[in-house]
This record gives C-alpha cells, structure tokens and sequence, in this order.
C-alpha cells in the first residue's frame, strides 16, 4: 500500500464515518439538500483551497488570498456601481489583476529569497488596504446577470440544488486535479516541494514555476471572489477575514503535508467538505454554541499533523 | 396481553402527536458584539422554552456567509419557521428565496433587509424616532412649562440610532418653546467618552449651573454623565434632569438612586411579538403587518428600578 496515500484513506475515512453519524442522529443530513447546500457554501473556501493546496505543496503558504477575495468582491461591486461594463468583462479584468498580483509575490519570494509567509502577509495586507480604498460600505450588487447566476441551478431530486457556484468549485477541484497529476507543471511542484536544491538538480526551473504556483493561487483567489459576490451578491472590505486560515486548514484535513512535497487534490475537497459537514451538524442540533466549529477543526487538524509526523517516522524506519 | 398492547400504541401514538404539535424554530442570531444582543439570545431562548417551542441556534459570528449558510441548514432540516437578525442588508434574496418556496415564513428581528417584502412574513423591530420622541415628551411634561436649556449627547456620528434618536426627541420638543437644545455632541455611545463630552459640557454652561436637563441617546453615555455632574459637585436627577436610551441594567441602579430621572426601552424581546405572529399565523393564515414596531416603554424612578434591575441583571447584558 502507498504510504504517501494514507493520508488521504484518513480523510476520507474520517468524513465517511463523521457523515454515517450526522445521518444516525439527523436523518434529513443525507438529503440532496444538504448536498447541494455543503458544495454551493463552501464554493468560495473549496476554490481558494485549490489554489492553496498547489502552494502547500510546493513547500509555501499564501496568506494573501483571504484578502483578495475582500478585494474582488470590493472591485466588481464598485466598478458595476460606476460604470457600464458587463459583468464578463470586470470578471475578465480582475481575475487578470489578482494572476498578476499572484505573479508578482510569486516573483519576490523567488528573486529576494524571501519567505513565502512574509512575502504574502504583506501581500494580505495591501490587498485588504486596497479593498478599503475603494470603499469602506457594503456595496450591494444589483444587476440582471447576477440574479440569472444567482438563479441557475440544476434541481436535484429531492429539492437540493446544484448551483452554478457549487458547480464552479467541483470544476475548480477537477482542473487542480489535472494540473497536479498530470502535467510537467504539477511534477515540478512536488519536486519543489520535495527541497528547492534537488528540484534543482531534476531540472526544474525553479523561479518560473514559483511564479507560477503564487500566479495561479492569485487567479483562484479572484475566481473565489467571485463566487463570493455572487453568493452575497454584496462587496464588503470586512469580508473573508481569515479565510486563508480556514483555507489552509482543510488542504491539511484534506491529508497535504504542511512542509509541502506530499498531498493530493481530491483530499482538499475532502477536507473543505468535512469543515462544511461539522458547521451544518451544529446548526442542525441547535443547542452547541457555533464556536465548536473552530474546536472540532482545530482538534481534527491535530490529528493530522500528528499523523502526518507518524508517516514520516514510519517512512524514516523503513 | 392485547389491552397492553392497545394502551402502548396509544401511548406511543400520542407521545407521537405530542412531538408533531411542538414546533422546531431556527434562530440565526448575528453573534454577541454586545450587552443589548446577548440579552436578546438570553431572552429569545427563554420565550421559545416557556412556549415550547424546539429553538435551534445559529450563532454567525458577525459573518454574513455564516448566516446564510446556517438558514440553508434550517431549510434543508425543515423547521417550522425562521427568525433571523441579518447582519447586513444586502446578499438575501436566492436565500429567501429558497425559504419560500420551501413553504417556511421567515421573521426579520431587530434589522431589515433589502430584499422584496413578499420574501419574509414580518419583521418585528424598534422605531429609533419614536424612542427619541418619547424621551423628548417626557421631558416636556417633566419640566412643565419652565424654561429648560438641554445639553444633548449624540451617539456615534452619522449611525442610524444617533440621526434617528435625536431628530424623534427633536419633534418631542418641537411644541414646547420653553425647552431648547444649547450644546449637542457625539459621545460616541461610550461611557468614557459620555463623562468627557459632558465635563467639558459642565465647564461651559458656568459650571453646570445652566444646564437643565441631559438627553443621552443610550444609556451608557449617560451613566458616564452622571458621574462628572456628581464631580462636578451637582446631584444628578435634581439639579440635572437626566433622560436617555435603551434600559440597560444599569440605568435601573442610577434611577434606584434618584441621579436618573426616565430611560426609554429598547427591548432585547423581539421574538415575543415574533412568535405571536408565527402562532396566530400557523393557527389559521393571520397574515401580520409588514412591520411589527416593539414597544418604547417609559421607565421613571416611579417604576420600581430596583425591581427592574433584578430582572435584567442576569439576561447577559
């Protein structure tokens, strides 16, 4: 058996077990409802952890992205405030602008040698500073395109709903899973991740694929975004804060080594998925205050990197 | 054997009918930034357990796509109805929505949102005007006709309370030409902030001596007031008038002491009227009003404060 898979057993594992007893307890928790509802809630969260989990991977963290969703969510309601451009095309617009500002964190962190943290920290910091520049109210958003998304699902039998949100996640989780998988792109992020001198010495060029990694978690970012205004269908400077925490915590649920190197796609799915299962089982029981949210994820996240640290040793012995 | 058998099934088939008549209620609840909202949590679950009503509770942490993601969870368990205290206005509709055509009403408490009227049964909340309205009658009739120079608290700057609350004791006043606002600022709803803005009051209307009557607009600033007019060596209550906003604990234990003279209810009981509504309108389709408006009830040192702060000192305030 992979050892490198276990991980990855666990978590879905976990979330199989976790789920078998949500249902014992609450029948209507297996209803397409519920389904539907933990895909299109945490659409937002499932596309910034795509992005999150090729920077883990790859031995970095971004912590910027939290604030970029703020951001686009400020961008694509002030700019359909003032002027007349279509919703494609701020989209267009700002997926281009938070790619580049990716891009260009991605570039420091490579040509200064800067820790990815600090790097993207201040990334965290002028994102949301910019987000407060342009304004300090929630501005709703109040055109016909957003309500024609709002409104496109596909009506699953049972009443749940496959929204275009939840659908654009799944979508998210499926292009990471090919870029990590099966491209030279995903090899060298491994290889990065695995220590920057022998990737190296595989051939890996190194800086371009730095930037790109930082590149692509700003373009998932700005998708999440997105997503994100059209969920609230509002742009608030305040929002989001500390979604890249949350975002890190399920790629690690999700069974990726936080020191990068090892991990997989579908596990950060995973992971989002069970972050979403322990909220909706707490507003289903009703009575647990909801910080045991944040308790059950902080003691999940526990295990695993004790589990991870297991592996290692395990891997080390053999 | 058979009796038995019989007697179980119809213990079994009412206890049945019991859990069917007792009603599951969500509450999303916007978090507890402070006193005023931890109460209501305290007194809206209190409500639902005298009625016997099953409340689930939702706490978003101030996070607006934790409130729509916990009203998605009620839907999708079916509860009987929803109350919901949105933290911002925008963002509503698909989740409204959803509840409509699920068949389950949705109360608004304490905040509106932008969403169409159709969306939602009522909302029940306070009209911040009538609560400065009240407090300025109060003050028209206290004073009775003498001349009466008001110093004037405001809460933050251009928040909706402090624009409110001062234009409804404005029209309180409007008849009475004997009453006048001579000094107005922002004491940021703060205690701290409410004894700094009326010290420096104090300094200015020759030590106070001027000064007929203060108008908070909540109570804190005024508790804070109360305190630089007793260091400025003047009884609170007596040489100043003090009336002001919201009914907080604490203004009980200062109109127990006669340094408060009259305070304004803002009630944390929004989900009394709430569930009322909900009752007559399962009961036979009783369609509310769009708006049900609480309350603004009058407290005087002649309504029993010490008796009114024991019972609102344990509510979470």
């Amino acid at each position: 058996m992979n050892i490198r898979a276990l991980p990855l057993y666990a978590t879905i594992a976990i979330f199989l077990l976790a789920y078998l007893v949500c249902y014992l307890q609450f029948p209507a928790m297996l209803s397409t409802r519920v389904i539907g509802n933990l895909l299109t809630d945490n659409a937002y969260l499932g596309i910034v952890a795509v992005g999150m989990t090729v920077v883990i991977i790859s031995g970095g963290i971004d912590l910027s992205v939290g604030s970029v969703i703020a951001f686009s969510g400020v961008f694509i309601a002030v700019l359909l405030r003032e002027t007349g451009l279509h919703p494609l095309a701020v989209f267009a617009l700002l997926l281009a602008i938070t790619t580049l500002f990716g891009a260009a964190m991605g570039g420091m962190i490579h040509l200064l040698a800067m820790p990815p943290f600090i790097v993207t920290l201040a990334g965290m910091f002028l994102a949301r500073g910019a987000g407060y520049m342009l304004t300090i109210d929630s501005v709703p958003i109040d055109h016909a395109f957003y309500e024609t998304m709002q409104r496109a699902y596909y009506l699953m039998p049972g009443k749940g709903r496959l929204t275009l949100l939840g659908g654009t996640m799944v979508a998210s989780v499926i292009l990471g899973m090919i870029l990590l998988h099966r491209t030279k792109f995903g090899t060298n992020v491994y290889a990065l991740g695995g220590g920057e001198a022998t990737a190296r010495l595989m051939g890996v060029a190194v800086g371009r694929t730095t930037v790109l990694i930082y590149a692509f978690s700003g373009l998932m970012a700005g998708l999440a975004g997105i997503v994100f205004s059209v969920y609230t269908s509002a742009g608030y400077p305040l929002a989001t804060v500390g979604v890249e925490l949350n975002a890190i915590a399920a790629v690690v649920i999700g069974g990726t080594l936080l020191t990068g190197g090892s991990g997989y796609m579908f596990g950060t799915l995973i992971g989002v998925l069970t972050m979403g299962l322990i909220q909706t089982y707490i507003v289903f029981d009703g009575t647990l205050s909801s910080w045991w949210t944040k308790i059950v994820i902080g003691a999940l996240l526990l295990m695993f990197i004790l589990l991870q640290k297991g592996l290692l040793r395990l891997r080390l012995s053999h | 054997m058979l009796e038995r058998l019989l007697m179980a099934s119809v213990a079994v088939f009412s206890l049945g009918a019991g859990v069917a008549g007792a009603q599951t209620i969500g509450f999303s609840q916007i978090g507890s930034e402070s006193g005023w909202r931890a109460a209501e949590t305290t007194v809206t679950m209190n409500e639902a357990k005298e009625r016997g009503i099953d409340l689930r509770f939702s706490d978003a942490q101030q996070r607006q796509e934790n409130q729509i993601a916990a009203l998605r969870s009620f839907i999708a368990q079916g509860v009987d109805a929803i109350l919901v205290a949105p933290v911002v206005a925008t963002g509503w509709d698909s989740v409204l929505e959803e509840a409509a055509e699920a068949e389950i009403p949705v109360v608004l408490l304490d905040r509106m949102v932008d969403s169409s009227p159709d969306l939602y049964l009522t909302a029940v909340g306070s009209d911040l005007v009538h609560e400065g309205r009240v407090a300025g009658e109060w003050l028209v009739s206290a004073v009775n006709g003498e001349e009466c120079r008001v110093v004037e608290l405001q809460g933050t700057t251009g928040s909706s309370p402090a624009i409110d609350r001062k234009k409804g004791f404005e029209e309180g006043i409007a008849g009475a030409d004997n009453i006048e606002i001579v000094r107005s600022q922002t004491g940021d709803f703060t205690r701290t902030r409410g004894k700094e803005v009326m010290e420096s009051f104090l300094q200015a209307e020759n030590g106070g001596a001027d000064i007929c009557a203060l108008y908070a607009h909540n109570d804190d600033m005024a508790v804070g007031a109360i305190q630089a007019i007793k260091e400025a060596g003047l009884k609170p209550g007596e040489d100043i008038l003090v009336v002001s906003i919201d009914a907080v604990p604490d203004i009980f234990q200062a109109l127990a002491a006669g340094e408060a003279n009259a305070t304004v209810e803002l009630t944390p009981n929004m989900a009394g009227p709430a569930f009322d509504a909900l009752e007559a309108f399962f009961a036979d389709g009783t369609m509310p009003e769009k708006f049900i408006q609480t309350e603004s009830k009058l407290y005087t040192q002649a309504d029993d404060p010490a008796g009114e702060y024991e019972a609102r000192k344990d509510l979470g305030y």
